[in-house]
């Protein structure tokens, strides 16, 4: 003991400490084992309702890398690269469509972009006018985003007929509920000082808002915005699923006709924009907190 | 009163240009960006078929629909029973998709940090896969899985694991990146390895944070499961993109009620939980 550097308590003062530190990790091991088994026992449950079985997953497994593969070969057998003029073959097309999708994507973005600035100072708590109003807003954007985006596509496609005006309405509800409820948060948080002073001057409430709220918000709401743009183009790419416009009419028609060179195509196309996309707005909202931080 | 006294605009902005300059300028941005935008809402509207007078009468046979929907009926007490079962399996799959996910992500992550995996060419290669498998759509995964394992909820657990592989490698990457490095630098100069360094001084740190990021993906993996059913992968959405088609309306109505019903309570319940494993400040943005 003598040749140890460090000085040990005696054994009389060493052992009640010992015991609690040990008490107090068998009660977190117990705490740990306990909720693991709650999370053993709820996936046994859903496994059993999911209709999950392994030996069906191990059975099919292979089929998934070799689906992929497939999806990389042409009609002929021959890998894609070799010959990506027969891969892309369908590209005016194509490039036509995600043009659509992109439009679609804007304008959904800007309409539902709009209908929460609108709706945002009536659902936060700091500027709201009214009780009741606040509740109903923030209810009603709730709903909005709630909802999927999907649902909404299939009834607008009954009111709207089939075409790209159903997906950009449903797209653009989506966007009230999420934008809104983000917005709202922005405007919760912005200095109220400002707002005090324009109220104060005797001027009304839409004024107090304008030149009070707005300056502190409307880089935050662009840079939201952006955000949400960027999960709009994810989205609409698949809208043509239920006949509501953009590519995703191509894309499920040759998913389920087999046409594996034409999936992985219109795969690399998606995949290309929606990077662009996302490459695009990081850039722009950098610089927007950038000019935001230089204020 | 006291007196105004009269300001010489001329004079000042004689005196401070750059300040009545700089403002113009902003402006004139704001005002070319603004005008921009909005000819090209005007522009892609117009391509998109908004103006061909489809609008207006769409809007009154929304009407009519929203009218239809009302009040909510299942119609029996079957359809009650098959629909509850749906919105199970619906949860069920989205529980098991999004643990999966959990588990499949976690070493992904840690290859792609930035303060755990030096070589380069590893943390490129596993953030362009990530950003790969996101930027690809769960209603396409479900798509692919069904034609891998045939239709049915298994597929639609498929797709929500795949899709969010993507998401949670990226969010939990970044929650690693974001830790601290001292306790790794402790672990390892008191002789233990750097595996040893991770276990003990990364993960303690970032499970709050990637616990809590799980279950508000549970919460937002139900509402996609939801609608994966309408490819056949299982869930409510075969049933309520049904009802839709059919045009049963006061069904279709009770279907969603349900689906926000069930949502709210999971986002209750799996708020709770972050709370608890966390404390009270938001970490997921």
């Amino acid at each position: 003991m003598a040749s140890s550097p460090i000085a040990l308590l005696p054994d009389a003062q060493l052992r009640p400490l010992l015991d609690a530190y040990e008490a107090s990790v068998r009660s977190r091991r117990w705490h740990t084992l306990l909720i693991l088994a709650c999370i053993a026992v709820a996936i046994v449950l859903s496994s059993m309702s999911a209709e999950v079985s392994l030996p069906k997953l191990l059975d099919n497994i292979h089929r998934f890398p070799s689906y992929i593969l497939r999806l990389f070969l042409l009609e002929d057998g021959r890998p894609v690269w070799t010959d990506v003029g027969e891969w892309f073959w369908g590209l005016p097309r194509w490039l036509r469509l995600l043009g659509e999708t992109l439009l679609m994507a804007y304008v959904g973005t800007v309409l539902g972009a709009f209908g929460a600035f609108v709706l945002c100072f009536f659902a936060a708590a700091n500027v709201a006018p009214s009780r009741w109003l606040r509740m109903a807003v923030r209810r009603f954007c709730e709903i909005c985003r709630t909802v999927p985006e999907l649902v909404f596509a299939l009834v607008f496609v009954i009111a709207f007929g089939l075409g790209p005006v159903a997906g950009v309405l449903a797209v653009a509800i989506h966007t009230v509920g999420a934008l809104g409820k983000l917005f709202a948060e922005v405007v919760e948080n912005i200095d109220m000082k400002p707002v005090e002073g324009i109220t104060a001057g005797g001027s009304s409430w839409p004024v107090a808002m304008r030149f009070g709220a707005l300056p502190q918000t409307i880089s935050n709401f662009v840079s939201y915005a952006l955000l949400r743009f960027e999960i709009n183009v994810r989205s609409t790419a698949v809208m043509g699923f239920v006949g509501a416009g953009g590519i995703g009419q191509d894309l499920i028609e040759a998913i389920r006709k087999f046409y594996y060179s034409d999936v992985s195509a219109i795969l690399v196309l998606i995949v290309i924009t929606v990077s662009l996309i996302d490459a695009l707005t990081a850039n722009v909202r950098h610089r927007l907190i950038g000019l935001q931080e230089k204020h | 009163m006291p007196a105004r006294v009269p300001v010489d605009l001329g004079a000042v902005r004689g005196r401070h240009p750059e300040h009545f300059q700089r403002f113009d300028r902003g402006r004139q941005m704001v005002t070319a960006v603004a005008v921009a935008a909005f000819a090209l809402l005007v522009f892609a509207m117009a391509e998109l078929g908004f103006f061909d007078g489809k609008l207006l009468a769409g809007m009154g046979r929304l009407a009519e629909i929203a009218a239809l929907m009302l009040p909510p009926d299942p119609k029996d007490w079957a359809h009650v029973r098959i629909f509850s079962t749906a919105l199970l399996e619906t949860i069920a799959i989205s529980l098991l998709g999004t643990l999966a996910a959990a588990v499949l992500a976690l070493p992904l992550a840690f290859l792609a940090a930035r303060n755990i995996t030096a070589q380069r060419a590893v943390r490129f290669l596993s953030r362009r896969s990530l950003d790969t498998i996101r930027s690809v759509d769960i209603l396409i995964w479900a798509l692919i899985w069904v034609n891998v394992v045939g239709l049915g909820p298994f597929a639609g657990a498929l797709a929500i694991m795949t899709a969010d592989i993507g998401t949670f490698g990226k969010l939990f990457s970044e929650a690693i990146e974001a830790a601290d490095r001292k306790p790794v630098e402790g672990i390892v100069s008191a002789g233990g390895g750097k595996l040893w360094g991770v276990r003990f001084g990364i993960v303690p740190e970032v499970f709050p944070v990637l616990a809590s990021q799980v279950l508000y993906f549970f919460e937002s993996n139900t509402r996609s499961a939801s609608i994966i059913g309408i490819v056949g992968a299982g869930g409510i959405g075969l049933y309520l993109a049904e009802a839709i088609r059919t045009l049963e309306l006061q069904q279709t109505s009770f279907i969603i009620l349900m689906i926000l019903v069930s949502v709210a309570l999971i986002d209750y319940v799996s708020g709770q939980l972050r709370f608890a494993v966390i404390g009270r400040r938001g970490v997921v943005a």
